[in-house]
This record gives C-alpha cells, structure tokens and sequence, in this order.
C-alpha cells in the first residue's frame, strides 16, 4: 500500500472523527456520531495494520484479542453509576499505552535525522512522555478517589506550590539534558527519571483536589490524555494522531472550562487545589446561630404531601446515582404526573461526579427530556413550586454558596429549593457534602423535614 | 393599671378598641379593664361578651374618662355630640391616652394633651421597621381597606369579576387597575385576583414589582430606569415631573381600557393626595366603571370622588368613602386591639400592669406623641430600614461592574497574537518543514475541535467525553508503526501498548456510550 493511500484513508479517518464529536450536539444524531467514531478507528486500525505493520503480526494479534477479551468483559460488569471511575480508569489506560509508544520510540529514536530536527524530535518524545506519565499516574489517582478506595478530601502537603515547581523546574532541566544525550545515542535513564518525576506529579495534583472539582479532574484528564496523543502524533509525524489528539484535547480542555464556570470557580484554583477545606474554620459551619435540628418526617407524610403539590421539583444528585434511585423515582414520577401533578427535574451543571451524570441516569431510567431542565432554566420557578425533593445532593443545593462569604463554595451558582414552599431532603446521612461544607438548607424554617427512607417506601404510598 | 375603652363618637365609626379575646389577654399582662356600655355593639361585640371576659361596664363615659389610667381608642379624641364633653379635658396628670392621634393634622389637640400633664402615644406614629410591624395599625387597617376596596367595587360593578364562558354566553373578566402597591393596594391586588378578574398594578417603587408579581398580577413598568420612587420608611416619595407626565400617560391609557380602578397610593405623609386619575381620564372610561379612591379624605386621587360618598359621574361610579375599614368593623376591631395589645406588651416588660414609657425604645419613642406633658412629636428620625435599598444598590453596582468589565484597549487582543506570531516566526526560522506542516495540522484541528465542542449540548457531555477518551486510544496506530521494528524491546513496549489500548476500544464498541443518551 503506498503512502498516498495511507494518507488519504488518514485523512477520511480524522474527517469521521470531526462528524463523531458533531454528531453529538444532539440526541438524535448522537448514536450515528459514536458510530461515526467507531468506523474512523476501524478505518485507520485497517490501513495501519496493511499499510505499516511489516512484521511481528503474531504479537500484533495476540495483544488485540488480549485487550480485546478484557475489555468485552470490562464493559459488560460495569454499570452506568460506576461511569465516572471507568471513564478515569480509561483515561489512565491510554495514558499507559502512550507511555508504551513514546519509550518505544525513544529507544528507536531518531534514525536518520540530525541537528535541529533531531532536538525537536527529542523534545518531542520528552514531552509526549511527560503528558503521557502523568495522565497515567494522575487517571490512576482520580480512579482510587472515585472509587472511594482513597479519601476523597484533599490531600494537602505543606509547600505543595514548591514542591510543584520543584518537579516542573526539574523536568524542564532533564529535557535539556535529554536532547544532550540522546544526540550521543543515550539518555534512557534520565528519561525514566522523567518519568517517575511525571508520575509524581500526576498523583499529587489529583489528590490535593477536593471532591466536588472531581467533574472538572475528570475532563482535565481526558485532555491531557488528547494531549498526549497529539505529542505523540508529532513525535511519530502521524497526522491523524495530531489530529485527533489536539480534538480530544480541545474537547476536555472545554469541558473542564464549562464545569469550572458552573461553579463560578478559576480553572487554575481547581488544579491548584484546595478546594474543599476552608481555611478559616468559620466557614464550615454556614450562618451563625442558624443551625437547627433536622426535622425527620414519615413515607407517608412525604406521599400525601407530594399527591397534594401542584408543582413537585425533583433535584438529583450523586446520591441518586449511589443508590441506583431513577428508576424509582421515575416511577412515583409517573404516578405523580397521570394524577396531574407537574413534576419536573432540575438538573445542577455539576451534579454528580462528572459532567452530565444526571442526564445519563435520568435517560438510563427513560425519564423523556422534555421534563428535564437545567439549573437556570427551574431557578425562577422555585416560588411556585410546592414541593422539591433533594435527592442525594448536598452542595448543589447548599445556600451557604450564597449566604456565607467565606464559605468555600460562596459564589457558586446552586439550585434554590428554599425559596420554594416544602423542601424534602432524601439522603443516607446528615453529613457535610462532597466540599466538606454544612448544609444550612437541612435546618432551614422551609425544609420541613428529611426522610431517611429511600423513595420505594415513598412509591408504596403513593 | 386601670384600661378604659370609651365608645367611639366619631359618625359612622364603628369600631372598638378592645374585642373581649383581648381584653382577656390584656388581663394576664395584670391589667384591669374596663369599657362603655355597647362600646363594641357596632363591631358584634356586646357587653355580655365583655362581661365573660372579666371586663368591667361602665354606662357613663365620663367615669370611664376619669377613672381609667390608660385609654385606648380607634379616633382621636373630639367633643361628645351628646353629652357635651372633651374627653381630653377630662385628662389629668399620669394618665396616658393611646390611639390614631394624626399629631400633624391636630396639633391644638396635641397642645392640649401637653397642657394637661397627660402622656399620649399615636398608633399612627408607630415607627414602620421591623420590629414594630405586630403594632404598625396603619398595615392592618391599610390591609382592610384593599379588601373593602375591591368588595365595593364588586357591589357597584355591574359584571362578574371572573371571565366565564356559559350556556347563556361568554362572560369576559374584569379587568382592574390598582394603583399604589402598598399595604393597601397589594390586599387590593390579592383580593381582586382571587375573585377571578385581571389585576395590573402601578407604582413609583419599582422594588414592589415582585410583591405585586406574586400575587399574580401585571406590573406596569414605565420606562424610566433611573428614578426610584421608595423613600425613606417604605412610603413613596414624590417623583420628578417628567415622571409623573409618563406615568400618566400610563394612566389615560389604562383608564379606557380597564373596569375598575382603584387608588390607594399616593398618601405622602403630610400632604394632599395628588391627582392621578382627571376628568378625561374619568370620561374615557368605559360606562359602568367603577373607581375606588382611598384617597378620598386627604382630597382624593380622582378630583370627581367626593368623600364619604358614592357618586356617578360620565357613567362611572366614584366612591368616595373614607373609612372602609370601619366597614369591616369586626375585623378591624380585632387587629386594631391586637395591635394595640402588642404595644402594650412592649410598654409593660415586667408583665405587672405596669407601664413604662422608656423614651430610649425605639419604637416607643417613635409612637409617643406627648410625654408627661411634653410635646415629643416629631420624633428624632428614625434609624428606618434603609439597608434593603443600599443593598439593591449595591448589588446592581455590582452586576454592572460584572457585566462590563473595564473597557480594554481597543488593540489589547492583538498582544497575545503577536506574541504567538512571533513565536511562530522563530520557530519558523529553525523548525525543519515536516514539523511545520505537523504544527498546522495541529493548530487547525484545535480550532476544529473548539468550534464543535461548544455545540454538543449539556446532557451530553458525558457521552462526548467517553466517545473522546475511546478515540484517544488512537495511540494505538503510534504503538502498531513501531511494532515491526528489530529491536525486542520496542517490539515488547509497542505489545504492550497495544494490549492496553485494546481494552479501551472494545470497551467502547461494547458498551455503546451514547447508547444513554439516545432515547
């Protein structure tokens, strides 16, 4: 096959992956734009392997029908709630395997080329390794946190700035050294220092940020990872890896900055850290004096309440997720709207642990969209609702964002089921959210009461 | 101490300062109380009722004038048409009279109380903060009014209130026009929307327009950004006359349109009612209109009104009566002693039928009119609830800020692009041209990638990320160009690589990930 039709099948590739991302700024189109996606990696696996592949084939299909058997077994057991942690986990496996190409192509390095493009090729490889490592190490982390195998408070160490800038001076340092030896024909082992340096440095910036940015982690990570294919686009002179790299990379780099704008929080904040432990002790415990008990309240009572409600807003949060919630809620749904009460959804661009979790659980339990609405969409019309249901959801719903200055999450755009009439609060425990901060909405004159129940006690009632 | 409640004298009063529930209440406080024989007869409270609640019945006022300690009544005090006495005159030292006392239109009244040594404390001049809102019968009798309101308007309109479509033909809704969205004209409001007709309000604050919105009526909005109408102590102050022009305008333009107006603004303490509805306005009007003016005793927002009566003119019915709430006089009653019972609980802190004035209470202060003797009227301004106004203030300040940031140089977007341009341009000089060609690729795609994303909408983003870490396994073309090399250990890595990237795409041929958002 010669080069020009490996070019053009590249070419036709990158254009299929363009219509994949395209197709999915809608849902009628979104399952053509994934199988876009899916015919542009077959097209470009296809041509690679006629086109390139000139030896060594056995172990070429060994490690496909290796990976392959793992991965059909992967996606079978995983359910739709755990997708914040697969997709992590994922993350850090293309992380890996770019790891796998770059030193691959570090110890082929350079056959044939010289001078200037042998730096740039050199300072290529250093840097696609480097993106490729801490993506790894970072994907790694960011799975244990979400997985709860790991706390998800931020892990904070004193001097965590210098000891950053200490890795990235040290990096930029190694690469001078690198391109040094590796016009000699060397440099392996300060590459690997390079890239224990990167794993270091992903794992610590993962764990020093607080759970609620976890959305924003998760989309950082799928760009960096569209990064690292990129550099190793450049570093192989492949276009399609350029390309498709720099449209996964722009993709989650956007993701990220949408996440960080719902929480009215600087991107740069959330990669430094710190979210989620206030500095000052005064801001955890929401306004002075308003602390109040809980208000328990029966199935029962929530179920006549609701039959009464002419409005009823339901306000999903991970909770929901964790318990598996939106087909039964989906139910009382049901039984509410035939008896002509309006109940709706309001959906915080931040709910659960990463960007639009809500939407899946709600679509997974055939909730139809036209009920579903976004934050500023339902904000208004909390005056006329009669009744919301908090399910699952702290700080998207916590007032102190607004109330409390110096509360970590003061600023952040939150639902306002309080300026609602009754607020039902469903959750496994009392306890302080994902940012770590008290929920004055818990204790507030308009949040008659919390049930301990889980909804199917509500559904028996209705 | 020793309460007196003498029947109100005033024609066509038919209130009464105390109700018997009070009475028992004022009671428990270790007051005696004592009132006039059928004191509260006009109100539906008769002296059996009294006599339950432990109340003492006096037949002769003068007694009760004499022998009381504190009286408490609805009207200021005036020359009995009977009996031919003043009760003030009757007043002596350490007594103290509590009631609407209006000290800016009586100041005779006001001298005289002084001259006799007696304390007085008006009802009217309770401080409007917070604080004082259980005892402000200004709000409670306001609150009957707007009902009165739109009850006479009801019995003097000639049509239902609510639109109704019937076997004998379609009925439309009224449409009412309420002018001043105070205490009043929001009970008006309330009212009137309840009874099924359309409601538009007016007012010069525009703050209000969220009061009025709740109870799902119309907010008239001029078109005027810069003047606020909310003075101080939550009473409208009087606006510029471009304002008014506009607003009446607004005004003439509603009038053809609407059944019913009803005015109930334009109170501005110490001042004639202003004209806000002329003849014009009046004659436009469609026939069978009704107007409510509550502002008919102060002269009226409509010069046609005439107080205390109801009159028709160009076929519009005016009424011009002055004091509705004594036309709800039970329910009046009832506020008005509960008011007046707060108010004496805060006299009376120790709960031993004991008054004290503490001239350093805010709200005392503000209410007293005469202090043993003294003339304390006009009160020190009060320390009012301006915050609410600063806040509004502020915060639009800041939503201003927010929304226009400070204005950048004009040419302050081309520093990042020539920065870029000349970073490109050293690059240029040395970078071999295959890489060149590589960094547009890069750079175009990036742009791409850009303009795409920001369309995929919000309930997708977790499709679009699995969709883009599944083809980020690409690498996996980076690990097969390298797999046929000679050396072992490339070969290994590139397996490796390989194995692991294959994980992901069958991983995501097999779980389908925009398989959720599709429904």
């Amino acid at each position: 096959m010669n080069a020009g039709v490996i070019t053009v099948s590249y070419i036709g590739a990158g254009a299929l992956f363009i219509m994949a991302l395209n197709g999915l700024s809608h849902q009628e189109s979104a399952r053509r734009g994934n199988l876009y996606g899916m015919l542009g990696m077959g097209l470009a696996l296809l041509v690679t392997v006629v086109g390139l592949v000139t030896d060594n084939q056995f172990f070429l299909v060994g490690g496909i029908l290796a990976g392959g058997a793992i991965g059909w077994v992967l996606a079978q057991r995983v359910e739709m709630t755990q997708m914040p942690e697969l997709v992590a986990i994922l993350h850090s496996l293309v992380g890996l395997g770019a790891v796998f190409v770059g030193y691959a192509n570090a110890l082929d390095h350079g056959a044939g080329i010289s001078g200037v493009e042998l730096t740039i090729h050199d300072v290529e490889t250093y840097i696609g390794i480097l993106i490729s490592a801490l993506t790894f190490s970072g994907s790694v982390a960011a799975y244990l946190k979400l997985s709860g195998k790991i706390s998800g408070k931020p892990l904070q160490l004193p001097g965590r700035h210098w000891f950053n800038l200490g890795l990235l001076i040290a990096a930029i340092w190694l690469c001078g050294l690198y391109v040094e030896q590796s016009a000699a024909g060397g440099g392996i082992g300060v590459t690997i220092l390079m890239t224990l340096i990167a794993l270091t440095f992903g794992v610590h910036m993962v764990v020093a940020i607080g759970g609620a940015d976890m959305p924003v982690v998760v989309s950082m990570l799928n760009s960096y990872s569209g990064w690292a294919a990129a550099a190793m686009g450049f570093m192989l002179g492949n276009d399609l890896l350029i390309v498709v790299g720099a449209l996964v990379g722009s993709s989650g780099a956007i993701l990220s900055y949408i996440m960080c704008k719902a929480m009215n929080r600087k991107f740069v904040n959330v990669i430094m850290g710190g979210f989620g432990t206030p500095k000052s002790a005064g801001g955890v415990a929401g306004p002075a004096g308003d602390a109040g008990d809980v208000k328990p309240i029966e199935a029962q009572e929530v179920a006549e309440l609701l039959l009464n409600a002419k409005e009823v807003m339901i306000l999903p949060g991970y909770g929901m997720a964790v318990a598996q919630a939106q087909h039964v809620v989906y139910e009382i749904t049901k039984k509410l709207r035939d008896k002509g009460v309006n109940v709706r959804f309001g959906i915080h661009p931040v709910a659960g642990r990463m960007p639009g979790h809500m939407n899946v659980l709600l679509a997974e339990a055939k909730v139809p969209y036209d009920i579903v609405y976004e934050m500023d969409e339902v904000n208004q019309d909390f005056p006329k609702v009669d009744v919301s249901i908090v399910i699952g959801a702290n700080d998207i719903v916590n007032p102190a964002a607004q109330d409390v200055p110096d509360s970590p999450i003061a600023g952040m755009p939150v639902l306002e089921p309080w300026n609602g009439k009754t607020t039902i609060v469903l959750k496994r425990g009392m306890s302080t959210g994902y940012a770590g901060v008290d929920n004055p909405l818990y204790f507030t004159k308009t949040t008659p009461g919390c049930c301990s129940a889980m909804p199917k006690t509500v559904l028996i009632q209705c | 101490m020793r309460i007196g409640i003498p029947k109100e004298i005033e024609e066509g009063e038919k209130r009464v300062a105390l109700t018997p529930e009070v009475a028992a209440q004022l009671q428990k406080l270790g007051f005696t109380v004592a009132i006039e024989s059928k004191a509260g007869e006009a109100a539906s409270f008769d002296d059996e009722h009294y006599a339950q609640a432990g109340v003492e019945i006096i037949e002769d006022p003068r007694e009760l004038w004499t022998s009381s300690d504190i009286i408490m009544k609805v009207r200021p005090p005036k020359e009995h048409p009977e009996l031919g006495f003043y009760g003030v005159e009757l007043l002596k030292e350490h007594q103290t009279l509590i009631s609407f006392l209006y000290p800016a239109q009586n100041p005779e009244m006001l001298q005289a109380l002084a001259e006799r040594g007696v304390t007085a404390l008006a009802m009217d001049s309770v401080p409007r903060i917070s604080r004082a809102q259980k005892m402000d019968a200004l709000s409670s009798m306001a609150n009957i009014a707007g009902y009165r309101a739109v009850v006479e308007a009801a019995q003097h309109f000639g049509r239902f209130f609510t639109g109704q479509i019937t076997a004998a033909g379609k009925v439309p809704p009224a449409k009412v026009l309420v002018i001043g969205a105070g205490v009043a004209g929001l009970a008006a409001i309330g009212a009137a929307s309840s009874m099924g007709a359309i409601v538009r309000a007016f007012d010069t604050r525009p703050v209000v327009k969220e009061q009025v919105e709740s109870l799902n009526a119309e907010f008239l909005m001029l078109e005027f950004d810069d003047e606020d109408g909310s003075g101080e102590g939550g009473y409208a102050k009087t606006m510029s006359p471009a304002f008014i022009k506009a607003e009446m305008d607004l005004f003439a333009a509603q009038a053809a349109e609407v059944d019913i107006i009803i005015t109930t603004s334009a109170l501005i303490p110490g001042r004639p009612a202003p004209e806000l509805i002329t003849e014009r306005m009046v004659a436009n009007m469609k026939p069978g209109s009704v107007i409510v003016d509550l502002a008919a005793e102060a002269g009226g927002n409509c010069k046609l009104t005439e107080a205390n009566k109801v009159v028709v003119k160009h076929g519009v019915t005016l009424i011009g009566y002055t004091n509705l709430p004594s036309r709800l006089a039970a329910q009046a009653s009832q506020l008005y002693a509960t008011n007046l019972r707060h108010l004496l609980t805060d006299l009376c802190p120790d709960k031993n039928g004991e008054i004290v004035v503490n001239m350093e209470d805010e709200v005392i202060r503000g209410a007293t009119v005469v202090n043993s003797g003294e003339i304390s009227w006009p009160p020190p301004a009060p320390r009012i609830s301006v915050a609410p106004k600063e806040d509004i203030g502020i915060k639009a300040k800041q939503a201003l800020q927010k929304a226009e940031p400070k204005p950048a140089h004009p040419l302050a977007f081309l520093i990042p692009l020539v920065a870029c341009g000349l970073a490109l341009f050293g690059l240029g000089t040395v970078a071999p041209p295959a890489f060149i060609g590589h960094l547009s690729v890069f750079v175009l795609s990036c742009f791409i990638g850009y303009m795409v994303i920001w369309g995929v909408s919000h309930s997708l983003h977790t499709p679009l990320m699995s969709v883009t870490n599944a083809i980020s396994s690409i690498i996996v073309i980076g690990a097969l160009m390298q797999i046929s090399s000679d050396s072992t250990l490339v070969v290994v890595l590139s397996t490796l690589a390989v194995f692991i990237t294959s994980i992901n795409i069958v991983g995501w041929l097999r779980s389908d990930p925009a398989h959720a958002a599709h429904v």
